[in-house]
């Protein structure tokens, strides 16, 4: 933030370590990558069948997070309703929770025998484990809170006086949310939608723990990568790097939010 | 103050995202051997219970030295070993996995053999009496992955008799199989023999007939960049002696065919 530097010298030595560590990796993915066969392999049927399900999958649970997330991030922000701590704590605890502990949770909460899993069935003949809204369940499970913190801190941030003067001017309060409130928060918004997106498509532990492994149904590019990884590593690296270039991509997109010019 | 939140929560966003990023992972290489006799053996997940056993008997037999286990599917392992894992023993549940890495190995020697059975929740809820039955579409069927060994055996099983059916889910590795259906997730499964034994009360097997089932082989060798290569052939002494091959019949794996 200051436009004087007071760092010690030393510090470049983890920092430069710090870097290749992080940097090394890419490289390696990078170097190994069968350029020359990677045109068939990226339109090869099982990278397209689960390039298809990851992005119907990941897509779901963005819009499932979003109407579910957006008025959970209003009532955090704007109602002082008791526990509302505790409420905020729990919705982001899927984002420190390891995935897999996710995975076995939904299974004993939403499986054919677990708390609503069983009525689930009773009531509806509905199924999860093993279907593709299995795998967006899990898919939002892990990736809402991103985007609940995210709406929340905007809407902790947007000036209410603009809302303030719509409500003098007469405009209800679906009006003011509408035409004021969504347009002052919709940078937020979706950043939240990038975030929950990018984190869906890269879910792993919960998917395939929760919702199994079978191509066309639940299994996702990760699922893909960590399966053909095992006979097939060109086929990996190839959905690799698509889930590479699409992160990346993301970053981009919300380089002005994460990293403004200081 | 606001807007201070506001950043901090970005960053925390970022941060849980690099971290959440990294779940899922398991897999990976045991450290390699250390003390004296110590060692690491990458077998079958088909084996975990009687190499676990083996093992315990190892490490009493010499002076209290550690193995390490790294248990997975066999193709999972071949390709860890491809990669330098560092493993001093190789056990695989099938000849192909064990090919993949012929070069990386010393002559492999077939120390098991296994068949394949249904399994079904205890007490058979669905009534399933053998392969013909998997058929049925209201029969939630889950398989190994077909790059899984047990995956293949079944496929081929499957074949022979003649069944089509698509399952509900191709697991990694053959216990991830026998788990969903001790939850009651899924109605039945195609594992080895061994796995219904070591699934405990809450499973049971139905018979695949003889002329219909498979033999599974399993074949263990030393790894050549082992740096306990001593230790290594002790614990591969170990599972082919009378002894260890006793252990192997009590978990209900049958002896190597004769070739």
């Amino acid at each position: 933030m200051s436009s004087r530097s007071r760092v010690p010298r030393l510090f470049a030595v983890p920092a430069a370590l710090a870097v290749a560590f992080l940097a090394v990796p890419l490289l390696g993915l990078l170097g190994r990558t069968p350029w020359g066969s990677i045109g068939p392999e990226l339109t090869s049927p099982r990278v397209l069948e689960a390039l298809r399900l990851s992005l119907v999958c990941s897509l779901g649970a963005v819009a499932v997070s979003v109407l579910l997330g957006v008025p959970l991030a209003f009532l955090l922000a704007r109602v002082a309703f008791p526990g509302r701590n505790l409420v905020r704590a729990l919705t982001t605890l899927p984002m420190v929770l390891p995935p897999v502990v996710g995975g076995v949770a939904l299974l004993l909460a939403f499986g054919r025998r677990g708390l609503a899993g069983q009525w689930l069935e009773r009531a509806f003949g509905i199924t999860l484990p093993f279907t593709t809204a299995g795998a967006i369940m899990a898919e939002a499970f892990v990736a809402m809170p991103f985007l609940v913190i995210t709406v929340e801190a905007g809407l902790r941030a947007m000036d209410r006086r603009y809302e303030d003067a719509a409500a003098t001017l007469g405009a209800g309060r679906w009006r003011t949310f509408r035409r004021v409130t969504l347009p002052l928060i919709a940078p937020s918004l979706g950043a939240g939608m990038a975030l929950c997106w990018a984190r869906a498509l890269g879910e792993f532990g919960a998917t395939i723990t929760f919702a199994g492994n079978l191509p066309g149904v639940t299994q996702t590019m990760p699922l893909a990568v960590y399966i053909a990884l095992e006979t097939d590593l060109e086929a990996a690296i190839a959905l690799s790097l698509i889930l590479l270039a699409i992160s990346l991509a993301v970053l981009v997109a919300l380089r002005d939010r994460w990293f403004p010019s200081a | 103050m606001r807007k201070l939140r506001t950043r901090l929560a970005a960053l925390l966003a970022v941060a849980a995202l690099a971290l959440a990023g990294c779940g899922g992972d398991d897999g990976g290489g045991g450290s390699g051997a250390a003390g004296p006799g110590e060692l690491t053996v990458f077998a079958a997940a088909s084996l975990t219970a009687a190499f676990t056993e083996l093992g315990e008997r190892y490490t009493a037999a010499n002076g209290g030295a550690k193995v390490t286990f790294n248990f997975a599917g066999s193709q999972a392992l071949a390709t860890q070993i491809r990669q330098a894992a560092p493993a001093d023993v190789f056990a695989s549940a099938d000849i192909p996995n064990m090919d993949k890495v012929k070069d990386l190995v010393d002559t492999p020697q077939n120390f098991a053999s296994n068949q394949l059975q249904i399994v079904v929740e205890q007490g058979n809820p669905k009534g399933v009496g053998g392969l013909d039955d998997l058929a049925n579409p209201d029969l939630k069927v889950i398989l190994a992955a077909e790059e899984v060994p047990a995956g293949t055996y079944a496929k081929q099983v499957l074949d022979q008799a003649g069944v089509k059916l698509t399952p509900v889910s191709q697991e990694d590795n053959v216990k991830a199989v026998v788990t969903k259906v001790s939850l009651g997730e899924a109605d039945a499964g195609i594992v080895y023999v061994t796995d219904v034994t070591a699934g405990g009360d809450k499973v049971e097997g139905v018979d695949i007939p003889e002329n219909q089932n498979v033999l599974a082989t399993y074949p263990i060798a030393t790894v050549k960049a082992s740096k306990a290569p001593e230790p290594a052939q002790a614990f591969m002494d170990l599972v082919l002696s009378a002894d260890g091959q006793q252990v192997l019949r009590e978990h209900g794996f049958l002896p190597p065919p004769t070739t």
